[in-house]
């Protein structure tokens, strides 16, 4: 292999597993406050849906992300109410959240194809061109460097700034650290004076935004601002595992993605017929290695395992 | 502390009459505010609604392709209650139907020419044990080492259906297919027959929704899941062996998952492609979860679904609207339902109106 082909397989694998910079960073905000959310890949799509639609109408990239954040904490919404204040359960929530999210996704889709003159929805030229990949003058232009680092579209280094605020989030702020009780245990956390109910509000919300940002991401960047129906397609399912493989910390996320992001495009860059591997083995890799670290993380629980302790179970003051 | 303004208090348990009653309210909300959505896109919902209803069951062969719906959604829901019923989150039903299908294609494939009963009881029993292996390797590692359950039988979905594409493209794929890849047609007598026009698939759904009933409100082993569901210290103090029911009842769950894949991929379509779980393994979650785990509840909950799914195609041809409709739609009944559960087991009490929790 060239090192130009290295380039562009890196490259290409920063951009395939950006959408799991999102996902997986909302998913964990949520889950640390013990919120399991099976509801990512419906939050993505929403998110997706209200951010296309929004730029397609306003021409605007900052009204789009808007949008899409502001969709997606309203279908978060949805679940907070169902989860935190009605205790419903929460895998159930989370599943119909998937079903409703990539249903109305698509329905408003096809709604809105009906309806434009040319039979295609494609976002308008000021859009894309804010959207381009950005140009830093002096920095875009060192060979390699330049390429791997300064070069991406916008959303690339929005959602790693997203990862690492998160991680200052729950790590270096008191309010993280009295989030994290929460998803440890409610009961503790509620008798040392934590508002869970308004935390775990907090949480949701913002984990709702972070995925619909995310799905933007899958349908003004992957399709090339061409609508398509299903742009989430799954990611939000695999976003769902690299919380899993990021052992809940969203700092880890950043490498995370970046590996699944290259597992996603490794099938073009191998060498065709000089090894069999079937490119089933490679599309099933990131599940298969979730499965392994899960067993791994569960093997070794007693020493410091990272799965919030109170994860998927809902909360009730009466019954402490 | 001071006291909040309202509180929540659990209730004494509420008759099945009450709860009823409220989960049809529930269910007319979900309609009222469904019936809202498609105002908003400018569409005249009693119109809409009652083509749902027609169209699903307007002819012998709407109520047909009903039926083929309501058969792998009916098996999974079943299996899916069996290990719910345990409170083993078993989300993994999608492949567990799709190891079923796949362990059942091999000898649809590769043994056509057996006798056809043979053949079919075959294919049953593969079927059965593909859903039933890839439902124990779960339980299997929940039991030894306590792993999450439910993130685990989630993945186990994605990499059963990569095993079909790599069947696909591989060693099972068609040599007479051209352009993209698929699997061959099964031979005549690998399908299932037809029974009153409609795959035989119905009666095996039918004959499992009585055996689940059955094994669970009469059998020894469904009353050891019921307690182990609701507190494992107790089943161990009652002497039963834990592990030995979780793993058992997690082969049963994934093998009549399994089932649902075998007469999806025999009886409706007559091959083997990556659709055939096709998220019947998802809704099937929350058929079992609606219907609260009760096999009748789920025959009923699962005709309705299996409607609200077929009259929305009939809807997507006459109105132009998409058959997505038929997800939006069930996702605020679900909504709705969820919500309601909460004032099925909690009432609220204002404050100052004492009211102590029971």
């Amino acid at each position: 292999m060239s090192s130009e082909i290295i380039v562009k397989f890196l490259v290409a694998a920063v951009l395939a597993g950006t959408p799991f910079l999102f996902g997986t960073v909302g998913e964990i905000l949520s889950e640390k406050v013990g919120h399991l959310n099976l509801g990512v890949e419906g939050m993505m799509s929403i998110g997706a849906c209200a951010g296309f639609m929004a730029g397609y109408i306003s021409d605007s990239f900052v009204i789009a992300i808007l949008a899409a954040a502001a969709a997606g904490m309203a279908v978060a919404l949805i679940y907070g109410v169902l989860t935190v204040t009605f205790m419903a359960n929460q895998n159930v929530t989370g599943l119909t959240m998937t079903i409703f999210g990539v249903g109305l996704s698509n329905f408003i889709g096809v709604f809105m194809l009906e309806r434009s003159e040319s039979g295609t929805l494609k976002l308008p030229e000021h859009i894309t061109a804010q959207m381009r990949n950005v140009n830093i003058p002096g920095l875009s232009d060192i060979p390699v460097v330049g390429e791997l680092l300064f070069s991406y579209n916008p959303f690339v280094y929005m959602g790693l700034v997203i990862a690492v605020l998160a991680s200052i989030y729950l790590y270096k702020t008191q309010i993280g650290l009295n989030v994290q009780a929460i998803g440890e245990n409610p009961a503790a956390a509620d008798a040392a004076g934590i508002e869970v109910t308004k935390w775990r509000y907090i949480n949701i919300l913002l984990s709702g935004a972070i995925c619909g940002i995310g799905g933007a991401y899958c349908s003004m960047i992957i399709n090339s601002g061409v609508w398509l129906r299903d742009s989430v397609g799954g990611l939000g399912w695999i976003s769902v595992a690299l919380v899993i493989f990021a052992s809940w910390k969203p700092i880890n996320v950043i490498y995370g993605s970046f590996i699944f992001g290259a597992l996603r495009v490794l099938k073009y860059y191998v060498p065709k017929n000089t090894y069999a591997i079937p490119t089933a083995f490679f599309d099933a890799l990131p599940f298969l290695i979730t499965a392994l670290v899960l067993v791994a993380a569960s093997m070794r629980k007693n020493k410091g395992g990272h799965i919030p302790a109170h994860l998927g179970v809902n909360y009730f003051r009466e019954e402490r | 502390m001071k006291e909040p303004l309202i509180r929540v208090v659990k209730k004494a348990e509420l008759g099945s009459r009450e709860i009823f009653i409220l989960r049809l309210e529930a269910i007319f909300l979900a309609l009222v505010a469904g019936g809202l959505f498609i105002l908003l896109i400018g569409q005249n919902p009693f119109v809409i609604y009652k083509t749902i209803i027609t169209g699903a069951l307007r002819s012998e062969m709407a109520i047909q392709a009903t039926v083929k719906i309501a058969i792998p959604l009916l098996i999974a829901s079943l299996g899916v209650t069996l290990a719910f019923k345990m409170r083993f989150w078993n989300i993994g039903a999608e492949g567990q139907i799709i190891m079923g299908g796949i362990f059942a294609s091999y000898f649809a494939l590769f043994h056509a020419g057996w006798n056809h009963w043979l053949l079919v009881i075959v294919m049953f029993l593969a079927g059965a044990l593909g859903g039933g292996l890839w439902g124990l390797i779960p339980a299997w590692f929940k039991t030894k080492y306590d792993t999450n359950e439910t993130l685990f039988t989630l993945m186990l979905n994605y990499i059963a259906l990569n095993v079909i594409v790599f069947l696909r493209e591989g060693p099972w794929r068609d040599p007479g297919s051209q352009g993209y890849a698929k699997i061959a047609r099964f031979d005549k007598n690998a399908a299932l027959d037809k029974v009153l026009g409609i795959q035989f698939g119905w009666v095996i759904a039918l004959a499992l929704l009585v055996l689940v009933w059955i094994y669970l409100n009469r059998s020894k082993q469904g009353y050891e899941i019921g307690v182990v569901g609701e507190s494992q210290e107790t089943a161990r103090y009652a002497g039963m062996n834990v592990k030995k029911v979780v793993l058992r009842t997690m082969f049963l769950s994934g093998a009549v998952c399994g089932i649902g894949g075998m007469v999806q991929a025999c009886g409706s379509d007559v091959t083997l492609t990556t659709a055939v779980a096709g998220g019947v393994g998802f809704t099937a979650i929350i058929v079992a979860w609606l219907a609260q785990l009760n096999p009748p509840a789920i025959f009923i909950v699962t005709i309705l679904f299996s409607i609200l799914e077929k009259g929305s195609s009939v809807v997507q041809s006459s109105f132009g609207l998409s058959s997505d409709c038929a997800d939006v739609l069930q996702g605020i009944i679900l909504f709705f339902i969820l919500g309601c559960e909460l004032f099925i087991r909690y009432k609220f009490v204002f404050r100052g109106k004492g009211g102590a929790g029971v």
